[in-house]
């Protein structure tokens, strides 16, 4: 089963009120920040105290990602260190332009992993693009490191760079977003969009998920727990097509149990694709607690 | 490990712990604490300040610290940094062992 990337809850780095409590909410994955969230005078404990937390709380399911300082900054390096000796799962590089920022950070896991026992390669990275080069060169960032699991969108940053702003309808944003999703399904890597700062505009959030779930985005950044299950509910399956790919699936192990490689579905051929997609929706179906008869699929 | 100058880390907010260190005129480490759960884990707290300090190295130090109800990795957290920030080290020695 693939990993569910619905949702990434941002959470600051030098805020231990909320990073005790950060995995009760339900996102599929946790963000911890010592970049943009903690002031420079403050990066020394916000490190230390998510070290500590990554080591003592048991976060359960969710993926444990740290958001780094770049290492053109005098924290990156030990930024980098403190996590993996702590076990993070995955290291979030920030503001990512090349392959080669993406080759100068896995050299720094990779030391560490070894400083530290950590079997090599078992730390996963993700790139935050975040400016304009950044777009451009998404494919070769996506393709630079096996340990590449997403890229993601940072939006804010990316419309400073564009000498723009942000706009509900989000079309300052669009070539970015079809790049990043283009250049992380060429590469077999996860898509996350960025966040939506708006806490209290929930219709805007709805709106905005649906627009980049349609684009092909596995996920979306969140900063606040409530935003959680609403997007939930966007990357959910309808029951319509929960069905479908209930059918689909029957129809794919049929046709295994008869030895065929050929699945057919009211006399239509189902193509290979079709059944991954159905397998990826029951997934969603599984992880959204939508009700469906489970022992048919 | 001498402290160079009085230092402090973490926040009077809700899961956190404030910690001031000075120098102090014994060898040990001295804390001194404020809290709203003292009566039950005034004790507790004190002892894992006070390895923190001792980890860290610290001697002849008072510490001063305001519970808001943290953690004991919070506790570790916050008077690493202290320590380090009075001490002017910046080489803690992170481990992959708990």
């Amino acid at each position: 089963m693939t990993r569910l990337r619905r949702t990434m809850l941002f959470v600051p780095g030098n805020n231990p009120g909320m990073m005790s409590d950060a995995h009760i909410y339900g996102s599929d994955a946790l963000m911890f920040d010592l970049e943009d969230s903690v002031a420079m005078a403050e990066k020394d404990a916000a490190r230390l105290l998510v070290y500590h937390a990554l080591k003592t709380i048991h976060y359960g399911d969710c993926e444990k990602v740290v958001r780094v300082n770049p290492l053109t900054t005098p924290f990156g390096k030990t930024d980098i260190e403190a996590m993996v000796a702590a076990g993070v799962e995955v290291i979030r590089l920030p503001k990512t332009e090349c392959a080669q920022d993406i080759c100068d950070t896995e050299y720094e896991i990779e030391r560490a992993e070894k400083k530290f026992g950590v079997p090599v390669g078992s730390t996963r990275m993700m790139a935050a693009i975040e400016g304009a080069l950044g777009v451009v060169n998404a494919y070769a960032i996506a393709t630079a490191s096996k340990r590449l699991i997403a890229i993601a969108l940072g939006a804010e940053d990316y419309c400073a760079n564009l000498k723009t702003t942000r706009s509900l309808e989000g079309s300052e944003l669009f070539l970015a977003r079809s790049s990043i999703v283009v250049a992380a399904r060429a590469a077999g890597v996860d898509a996350i969009d960025t966040v939506f700062s708006d806490v209290n505009d929930e219709e805007q959030l709805i709106r905005e998920t649906k627009a980049v779930k349609q684009l092909g985005f596995d996920g979306k950044s969140v900063i606040n727990p409530r935003q959680i299950k609403p997007v939930h509910r966007v990357f959910a399956p309808t029951a319509k097509e929960i069905q479908k790919a209930v059918r689909i699936l029957n129809a794919s192990r049929e046709a295994e149990a008869r030895g065929s490689g050929v699945v057919s579905l009211n006399g239509k051929m189902v193509d290979r694709p079709v059944v991954l997609r159905a397998e990826r929706c029951i997934e969603l179906a599984k992880a959204s607690r939508v009700m469906f008869e489970e022992e048919e699929a | 490990m001498k402290i160079n100058a009085p230092a402090t880390a973490g926040t009077m907010e809700s899961g956190d712990i404030l910690i001031e260190i000075e120098p102090g005129k014994q060898k040990e480490v001295e804390v001194v604490l404020k809290s709203s759960v003292a009566n039950e884990f005034g004790k507790q707290i004190i002892k894992t300040i006070q390895s923190a300090a001792s980890e860290f190295g610290l001697e002849y130090a008072v510490i001063n610290a305001v519970d808001k109800g943290a953690l004991d990795c919070t506790i570790r957290a916050r008077v690493t940094a202290a320590c380090s920030r009075a001490t002017g080290s910046d080489t803690f020695d992170w481990r992959r062992e708990a």
